[in-house]
């Protein structure tokens, strides 16, 4: 399984291979709002933790697609499939990898954005920390959605239809934190629930989407 | 070792394409399976290779011993042909042995990028995943697509002089003439008819 991963995490960084497609997508999205939204430094503070978490999950969205159709498409699916592998370590190691591509740099870079949506200086921590335990739900759901959807020609927006409601816990929960944060509240609650959505879904998940590619793959 | 397979049944969408096939294959027995095309050549050899469920009948062989190979390779443009072959040892616990690039004839491409490669170089590289998984049994598609001549033969050595001759076990839907000392398996007369049970599509109209 760490094969797997090692070979998509290489796959990434190649040419073509999408890495930083999601990071820049996010950096493009956090430059904008300023400019959209005018210079109104307590109005940004105010939008701040909702606006940085809504452009995380549509940057983790922007990349779904690709988790299992470059691999169905080039035949090494079936290949994965009736391989020593369990399926369920497969679609986990996707997740996972998916995250390493998108959901780590994303947490990374948030910090740096909030910067330039005059996020409150109390909230940087908390950004960062429900981006560490809230982005592993997107990617083991967009996992899963993306496993529904493979061999699906134009399958992308389905899936995001899919997968948008799924993602809302996640969203509810991480903005909470940071405006909380922000707010000098207590981020326990949020944070918690957060943990508890990621962990589900990494218990979970891996198992639905082993059988939605079974399915899809005969 | 043996791949035995009984009255079986196979569909594809969900219309029965091929009803009754038994067949044994002994260890170190090869069996090409020929048919027109749409007969239902690569519906049975996934249906063989676990990849979809048989509608009827059965199929034994000793799990976890099976590969499949198809039209498509499963190579990777932006990996190296030795990054490609490493990947799929790895992920079968196997050891990437020198003496694969020699029987596919890769050893001068072994550091090209897959994306470079001619379409039969592909499928030397697709092949020679084969080589390395060390897996038993083969279900092959067309594994000589695209392949010249002398690959051709190249590959029809590799799979007497090797894998045959160490006890394995093929089957292979072709239709060119291999130069395998292997009986051939007509589907034409095992296919299902069309109202046959278990459901064809016109049923649920």
């Amino acid at each position: 399984m760490i094969a797997l991963l090692k070979r998509d995490l290489a796959l990434a960084v190649r040419a073509g291979g999408g890495f930083g497609l999601g990071l820049a997508f996010f950096l493009i999205v956090i430059v904008l709002v300023p400019l959209g939204v005018g210079p109104e430094a307590a109005l940004l503070t105010l939008i701040a933790p909702g606006m940085l978490w809504v452009a995380a999950l549509l940057a983790a969205l922007l990349s779904l697609d690709r988790i299992f159709a470059l691999d169905f498409e080039d035949g090494s699916l079936p290949l994965l499939a009736t391989s020593p592998l369990p399926l369920e370590g497969v679609a986990l190691m996707k997740g996972v990898a998916h995250w390493a591509t998108t959901g780590l740099p994303l947490t990374l870079a948030a910090p740096a954005l909030g910067f330039l949506l005059n996020l409150s200086s109390t909230a940087y921590v908390w950004l960062f920390v429900s981006l560490a335990i809230g982005t592993p739900a997107l990617s083991m759901i967009g996992t899963f959605g993306a496993a529904l959807t493979v061999g699906l020609r134009r399958g992308g927006l389905l899936m995001s239809l899919l997968v948008l409601p799924l993602y809302v816990p996640t969203l509810i929960f991480g903005a909470e934190a940071v405006r909380r944060g922000a707010d000098g509240l207590s981020t326990t609650t949020p944070l918690l629930m957060l943990a508890g959505i990621t962990l589900g879904s990494f218990a979970l998940l891996p198992f639905a989407a082993s059988a939605a590619l079974r399915v899809n793959l005969r | 070792m043996t791949l035995k397979v009984s009255d079986l049944a196979v569909a594809r969408g969900g219309a029965p394409v091929l009803e009754g096939l038994s067949f044994d294959v002994a260890a170190g027995c090869a069996l090409v399976v020929r048919g027109p095309n749409g007969i239902g050549k690569t519906t049975l050899l996934r249906t063989l290779a676990g990849l979809q469920p048989a509608i009827a009948g059965t199929i034994d062989f000793p799990e976890d011993t099976a590969a499949y190979a198809s039209h498509a390779d499963g190579i990777k443009a932006q990996l190296t042909v030795v990054e490609n072959l490493a990947f799929w040892a790895d992920v079968h616990g196997a050891e990437l042995p020198d003496a694969v690039f020699e029987a596919f004839d890769l050893v001068d491409l072994r550091d090209r990028f897959a994306g470079t490669l001619s379409a039969g170089q592909k499928r030397r590289l697709g092949l020679a995943r084969l080589g390395v998984i060390g897996r038993d049994v083969l279900f092959l598609d067309e594994p000589t697509v695209s392949l010249d001549g002398f690959s051709v033969k190249m590959f029809a050595n590799w799979l007497r002089d090797v894998h045959l001759a160490r006890g394995g076990i093929a089957v292979i839907a072709t239709h060119i003439d291999l130069g395998l000392d292997a009986p051939e398996l007509d589907l034409t007369p095992f296919k299902a008819a069309p109202d046959a049970a278990g459901g064809s599509d016109e049923a649920f109209l």
